[in-house]
């Protein structure tokens, strides 16, 4: 298959590798996918709780070139925008900045996922009730 | 300087070489009669050199020239093997037996004739990819007219045990034909002291070029007949109707003397290559060679490596034109069938690499693969979210996963 050069570049050089400490309370983490299914991506988030902003992002995915760039790339997005604005990020919105062939919407319909599972967890763990998870991807 | 990529995947094709390509430039130009032309020069000259490339070939497996039927490659000669068993010796009976693991062509085969009301068992395989010959005696029965079970798996390398599977076939009147696609030109394979009734083989996995195979027949004890695929002129036999492909076949019977000139020290060269590649490569933590250590093709190796993904790792290989165990993209998961046989997880069948050697591999390129696969499987878990929870001990089976 042939991959946009953004996907070869994120997942040459994957921005934001790693591990951020979950058991603090401003950190939000998200795990979505399984491994039968060949995807699983975690990303995490910190966040300024005065300002509602994400001060940090970190990710781990196992999965193909597209799952790693999205998930990447997803990083990247989410530093220096508040939880509101992080979860009005639509998977669209990375398939075209990655042009991801049609068979690897999946990819970014995970990473849209991961994002809004790591504002979960933080959410909960900070007293919000937690948001409607279910929604129609495109 | 090594020049990039290498190729290793050579159970998928192998690339010519030279000095069939040497032989065959004649057949391409000035020698380009009809070998069916009985009434002048031209014609006589190409069967002149069909009969030499069927002597050649005859060589190598050990079988009467005349025993050789050609056609356009393996999966037709599997195609006429079992169809033309199955119409063939209708009136004996409608079962045949193959296993799990045979190559598609096998398999698309039984369930074609399952469609026109055979019978077909599918053995399954141990851990190694290996039947149980208690298992393929049960399973005989007196409708039992063929037994087909592959010589060496294209996977795994995996070589079953051919001449106690023939034994059991001839024991209960079934004919035994074997897939010899991976396995001819790359170890002794000799009809006769195998029991092989009809095996199918491919020009372009020993060396040879694309497009032309065989099927041997054997013509006494007993004698096999096939009902032919094709008609047309009666051309082998009756069997294969169609012009012959004489560069094609003169360049298979050269491809098969030198298979036999130089299988012992290739069969040597390689399997040492390979055990090198292998022991180098499982110095990685949780991989794990896939198949059967001692009963195997030399020139295969498949080795599974945990918590790596199969298509992030295939990209992370770009440098190495090698086969991943599965054919997979995130739309549809298909973990290879071939490694499901074995008991292989869908995600540890997903992340493996399968690395096929050639006469024409060096030592520099498999040090090269060496190192380039190691860097990219180490890489990849250092971004596994999945290695990071079995470095910490968690039990990933235990996780409830939100599957998509």
């Amino acid at each position: 298959m042939a991959y946009s050069d953004k996907v070869i570049d994120h997942y040459s050089n994957p921005r934001n590798v790693g591990t951020l400490d979950k058991s603090k309370k401003n950190v939000g983490t998200g795990l979505v996918g399984a491994p039968e299914c060949g995807d699983v991506m975690r990303l995490q988030i910190e966040v300024d709780e005065t300002t509602n902003t994400i001060t940090d992002a970190k990710f781990k995915t196992f999965g193909c070139g597209s799952a790693i760039a999205s998930s990447s790339l997803a990083t990247e997005w989410l530093k220096g925008k508040t939880v509101d604005e992080a979860l009005a990020i639509d998977n669209m919105e990375i398939v075209e900045e990655l042009a991801l062939p049609p068979v690897k919407i999946h990819c970014s319909v995970l990473a849209e996922d991961a994002i809004k599972s790591a504002i979960n967890d933080y959410r909960a763990k900070n007293g919000m009730p937690e948001l409607e998870m279910a929604k129609s991807h495109h | 300087m090594l020049k990039l990529p290498i190729y290793l995947d050579n159970n998928a094709t192998t690339p010519l070489d030279p000095r069939v390509l040497e032989a065959m430039m004649p057949y391409l130009t000035e020698v380009f009669g009809n070998a069916a032309s009985r009434n002048h020069p031209f014609g006589w000259a190409a069967e002149e050199g069909v009969d030499y490339a069927r002597d050649q070939i005859a060589g190598l497996i050990n079988c009467d020239p005349k025993e050789i039927i050609f056609t356009s490659g393996a999966t037709e000669s599997d195609n006429l093997a079992i169809k033309g068993v199955f119409e063939m010796y209708a009136q004996k009976g409608n079962h045949v037996i193959t296993t799990t693991t045979e190559h598609k062509a096998v398999l698309d085969t039984c369930k074609h004739i399952e469609k026109l009301g055979g019978k077909v068992t599918y053995l399954p395989v141990d851990s190694e990819g290996l039947i149980s010959l208690d298992e393929l005696e049960a399973a005989m029965t007196p409708e039992t007219i063929l037994v087909a079970i592959m010589y060496g798996n294209n996977e795994t390398g995996t070589i079953q045990p051919i001449r106690e599977i023939a034994t059991i076939a001839h024991k209960h009147g079934a004919l035994f034909m074997t897939d010899g696609t991976q396995a001819v030109g790359k170890i002794p394979v000799d009809v006769i002291a195998d029991g092989i009734d009809l095996m199918a083989f491919t020009a372009h996995k020993m060396y040879g070029p694309k497009g032309v195979g065989a099927l041997y027949v054997r013509r006494k004890n007993p004698r096999v007949k096939v009902t032919a695929q094709m008609d047309g002129g009666g051309h082998e036999r009756g069997m294969r109707s169609g012009t012959l492909n004489v560069p094609g076949i003169v360049g298979l019977g050269k491809a098969c003397e030198l298979a036999k000139l130089e299988m012992a020290a290739d069969t040597a060269r390689l399997s040492a290559m390979r055990d090198r590649l292998e022991k180098e490569l499982l110095t990685l933590e949780e991989s794990y060679v896939n198949g059967s250590r001692e009963r195997r093709l030399p020139h295969v190796a498949n080795i599974s490596f945990k918590y790596v993904e199969g298509e992030g790792l295939m990209m992370g290989v770009k440098d190495l034109a090698v086969s991943s165990g599965s054919a997979c993209t995130s739309a549809s998961l298909e973990p290879s069938y071939v490694l499901k046989a074995l008991g292989l997880s869908d995600d540890l069948a997903h992340s493996s690499l399968r690395f096929g050697l050639s006469r024409f591999t060096t030592d520099e390129q498999i040090d090269y693969a060496i190192n380039h696969v190691k860097e990219a499987v180490t890489k990849l878990r250092e971004m596994s979210p999945l290695w990071e929870m079995f470095k910490e001990g968690i039990d990933l089976d235990k996780i409830e996963w939100a599957e998509h």
